[in-house]
């Protein structure tokens, strides 16, 4: 069965971590940091280069220019024309593109390992001679505008989570989607991109991750000869604009075109970068398993099985995000049910959770999946990396993966009780219904916004 | 072991033009399911993948059967010592950290297992897996809730233009053959179907004649043989199915205007193109991939997105199956632009059926095959996919070996001859959702 709403379910949360093998750390004197790690199971080895600018960093009237600029930095340089980047990649049979989020924006590449070297140069020569060419802008900007129609404005459940989240975060970094605002995208100048360019790219805020069948040695002499020459710049530091402090319940209502309503709640919750102690990030991990760790976990036993009033639902955190999250849970009601009766339930699903400790079975499948997580994620060289440069570029560090598993394995049922008292209160829940009209040909959409959630990619 | 195979076999390709994919063992189980099998030491986790001739193809006059049949099997096991309804199953897999799933598509079920190797947890994964694979409850009461989210599903499929078109266009490309239906089926007849006749698909679809076994992972080759019997000898032989109905091809041309109320217009454009075991194949395969199959270095991507900026996605796809898929060309723009971008995706397939494609575009295209073909083999995940589909196809066992020098093998005349007795642009399917009547 299709799954409509796409959210970070617990389960793949949690998969988001721990340490696998050796991973050697180098520094560039130029601020480059160097992540390396082995995998000799294929002849093949993806690098991926990290910057520290996501849509959180970026001011009213400028939304989406971090993902805008990952689309122009294929539009050539002063020594490469436009496109031919990917074409030097494509003849090498390798895979490349890069992505934006919230907290950071990354280019990739994956190659038979002897062409390591191209993807280097290439990467490095981008990373300081940009072009940004206004013809080349000009039609850049309409692709973006056709992606945000498709992925947002033409989807009403999209709609409804980036105006959920524009509500649950009233200002700061995580208010406006990573696509930006359709308004901002028509707003924005090649001249804005030059500057956002300037003050972010450079060797110095950025982590070069490379994983797969080389030696870390062979990496960093490749890397100071491609890398070493760009000069560094002057930063303040990043910000964490985190968003004002709720107090008392938000409800929003979309009506859109569409056949089916659905339900968004989110609690705000703090993440591992926050100032709390590190077992309440990991406790809230185990109460997202614990909800929707897969088919045996409580909302699908309870929801969609037992009362069968969920068609769909969901309930997602990331302890590894850049600022503070929200604790979310997202649901379709079955043929017949009310929104609201689907809220009643979900909302006595988390006073079960604070009146009574999970049940010691319930914790141990969490953990279990856990473990076996870790070993099924190093089955993908390009996911390895991944886990290394989001925690390294939100600001954690790479080795906090290597708390991970511990950290989750030490929550106890009393933490997990005491996350739920703390966090999934009344004061700070935010809730979004999706209520249909009419799905009649031509009315049009109202001009609207960008998405949440994962990762823009060009 | 796999590791330095590959690494072996990938200087090979570099200095000659010979090269094998892994190395792939096969052998038919006691009762005639076959058996695929690759050793991957590295990690200590398997991956098992059951294929069964059992896709929505098969579902005859009850679209929708193959794929709730599907749904259905992890929702309650029949044991000896009694039943266990969904919870049970679904905690047997999960208190040991495996993976159960279950995927329909047109030409096969497949289900697939990924588990630790250590036989504490691998033993009871596979008892689970074989008692769902087996022993299905198939409750009436399950049925009933699982037919209600198919349903919601299928609602909610009406709200999504992509979703839209896609079902207007396989109905429009195949008439009355069974692929014309999607997978998940069509309102009134899941409302119509009943318990008893999914219990009926179960029976005489899964079953040892055209089960497919692929097992990577890391165990040896006696393991292997020991667990494929165990999976299989839990099925009763049964009979293997006739073949299904050849495709018509397409008389004439049409266009279909679906009204959506969308900012853009959701354009699909193409016919029935190339099945997975194809004289065809590999001029085909290599001229889509020069057409709109390879991303951003694709003729539709450079004329349509980079020259012209009228999509973020635009892409054409053939689709191998049993016989054959699609042929299809799709992208999205702004409803005032989607006349241009129809005038643009005709003229582009015409100027590459008349002409295919240049010198320099079909050697860029064999680089980017045959250099990243160790790309698509580089997780036990990838290995499992490709096994699986070698198996359902009944694929030569060479077939990943020969890979490469056949992609050489084409030519600019080869792949506009193919194109030419192929695909017919004066008789495509266009569907276009979005805008007023």
């Amino acid at each position: 069965m299709s799954r409509w709403i796409m959210l970070c379910a617990g389960l793949l949360c949690l998969q988001a971590s721990q340490a696998a093998p050796v991973v050697s750390e180098e520094h560039l004197p130029n601020g480059l940091r160097i992540l390396v790690q082995e995998d000799h199971r294929a002849p093949v080895v993806t690098t991926q280069v990290w910057y520290k600018v996501g849509s959180s960093d970026e001011p009213g009237g400028l939304t989406g220019i971090s993902h805008m600029l990952e689309h122009m930095m294929f539009k050539g340089t002063s020594r490469l024309p436009p496109g031919k980047f990917s074409e030097i990649i494509a003849e090498r049979g390798g895979q490349e593109n890069a992505f934006t989020s919230r907290d950071y924006t990354a280019y990739f590449q994956t190659l038979a390992k002897e062409h390591l070297e191209v993807s280097f140069r290439l990467e490095a020569d981008r990373m300081r001679n940009l072009l940004l060419r206004e013809q080349d802008f000009v039609k850049e900007v309409e692709v973006v505008k056709e992606e945000r129609r498709m992925r947002t404005d033409d989807d009403p459940n999209a709609r409804l989570y980036e105006q959920f989240q524009a509500m649950a975060y009233l200002n700061g970094g995580y208010h406006h989607p990573i696509i930006g605002w359709m308004d901002d995208i028509e707003r924005m100048k090649a001249s804005d991109l030059r500057d956002w360019y300037r003050a972010h790219y450079a060797p110095n805020n950025a982590t070069l991750v490379v994983v797969g069948d080389v030696r870390p040695a062979e990496v960093k002499a490749l890397a100071s000869r491609y890398f070493g020459p760009l000069k560094p710049f002057e930063f303040a530091g990043r910000e964490r604009r985190n968003a004002l402090a709720q107090a008392g319940e938000r409800r929003m209502v979309l009506r859109a075109p569409a056949k089916l309503p659905s339900l968004l709640m989110g609690y705000r919750a703090p993440v591992l970068m926050d100032d709390v102690p590190a077992w309440e990030p990991y406790a809230l991990e185990v109460l997202a398993g614990v909800l929707d760790g897969g088919q045996s976990a409580r909302l699908q036993q309870r929801l969609v099985r037992e009362s069968r009033l969920a068609g769909e639902v969901g309930a997602g955190y990331s302890a590894d995000s850049r600022l503070s999250e929200l604790f979310m849970f997202s649901a379709v009601p079955s043929e017949g049910v009310a929104v609201d009766q689907l809220e009643q339930a979900l909302r006595q699903e988390v006073a079960r959770l604070r009146d009574e400790p999970v049940a010691a079975d319930e914790l141990a499948r969490v953990k279990a999946q856990v473990i076996a997580a870790e070993v099924y994620g190093r089955d993908s060289v390009f996911y390895q990396a991944m886990r290394l440069g989001a925690y390294e570029t939100v600001g954690l560090g790479w080795k906090r993966l290597d708390e991970l598993v511990p950290g989750i394995e030490a929550v106890t049922a009393e933490q997990v009780q005491a996350v739920v008292r703390k966090y999934l209160v009344d004061d700070r829940l935010t809730v979004a219904v999706l209520d249909p009209s009419p799905l009649e040909p031509g009315q049009g959409m109202p001009r609207s916004q960008g998405m949440g959630g994962a990762q823009h990619v060009r | 072991m796999f590791a330095n195979l590959l690494r072996g076999l990938f200087a090979l390709l570099i200095a000659a033009p010979a090269w094998a994919g892994p190395p792939i063992q096969h052998w038919e189980t006691g009762n005639g399911a076959r058996v695929l099998f690759v050793e991957a030491r590295d990690l200590p986790m398997l991956d098992v993948r059951v294929s069964f001739d059992a896709g929505s193809a098969r579902d005859g006059e009850i679209h929708g059967l193959a794929s709730l049949t599907a749904d259905l099997l992890d929702q309650g096991i029949v044991l000896e010592g009694g039943e266990k309804d969904a919870q049970a199953v679904a905690e047997a897999f999960e208190n040991i950290g495996a993976r159960f799933g279950a995927s329909v598509t047109q030409d096969a079920v497949t289900l697939s297992l990924r588990s630790l190797i250590d036989p504490a947890r691998l033993d009871p994964a596979l008892a689970t897996f074989t008692a769902v694979m087996a022993q299905p409850r198939l409750a009436e009461d399950d049925f009933t809730r699982e037919r209600e989210r198919v349903l919601l599903g299928l609602k909610a499929g009406e709200q999504q233009p992509g979703e839209v078109a896609r079902r207007a266009f396989y109905k429009a490309l195949y008439g009355a053959h069974p692929y014309a239906f999607p997978p998940e089926g069509e309102a009134d007849n899941v409302k119509a179907m009943t318990a008893g006749q999914v219990r009926d698909f179960h029976k005489r679809h899964y079953v040892a004649a055209g089960m497919v076994i692929v097992l990577a992972g890391d165990l040896g080759r006696e393991q292997a043989e020991r667990l494929a019997e165990r999976l299989a000898s839990a099925l009763p032989r049964g009979e293997a199915l006739p073949a299904l109905p050849p495709v018509p091809e397409l008389r004439e041309g049409k266009t279909l205007r679906i009204p959506f109320p969308s900012t853009q217009a959701t354009i699909m454009a193409g016919q029935p193109g190339m099945a997975r075991i194809d004289p065809d194949y590999f001029p085909l395969y290599v001229g889509n991939h020069v057409l709109g199959g390879s991303g951003f270095s694709s003729r539709l991507m450079e004329e349509i997105r980079e020259k012209r900026g009228l999509a973020y996605s635009v892409y054409s796809q053939l689709m191998p199956m049993a016989v054959p898929g699609p042929f299809l060309m799709g992208m999205q723009t702004r409803l005032d632009q989607a006349a241009q971008s129809e005038r643009l995706l005709r003229e582009n397939l015409e100027r590459f059926v008349k002409d295919g494609p240049t010198e320099a575009e079909l050697d860029h295209a064999k680089k980017n095959i045959v250099g990243g073909f160790p790309l698509r083999l580089d997780s036990n995940k990838d290995i499992a996919d490709w096994l699986s589909v070698m198996g359902v196809y009944r694929l030569p066992l060479d077939f990943l070996d020969r890979y490469p020098e056949q992609v050489k093998a084409t030519s600019v005349a080869s792949i506009r001859d193919a194109w030419q007795r192929r695909i017919h642009p004066d008789r495509l399917v266009m569907v276009i959702v979005g805008g007023k009547e």
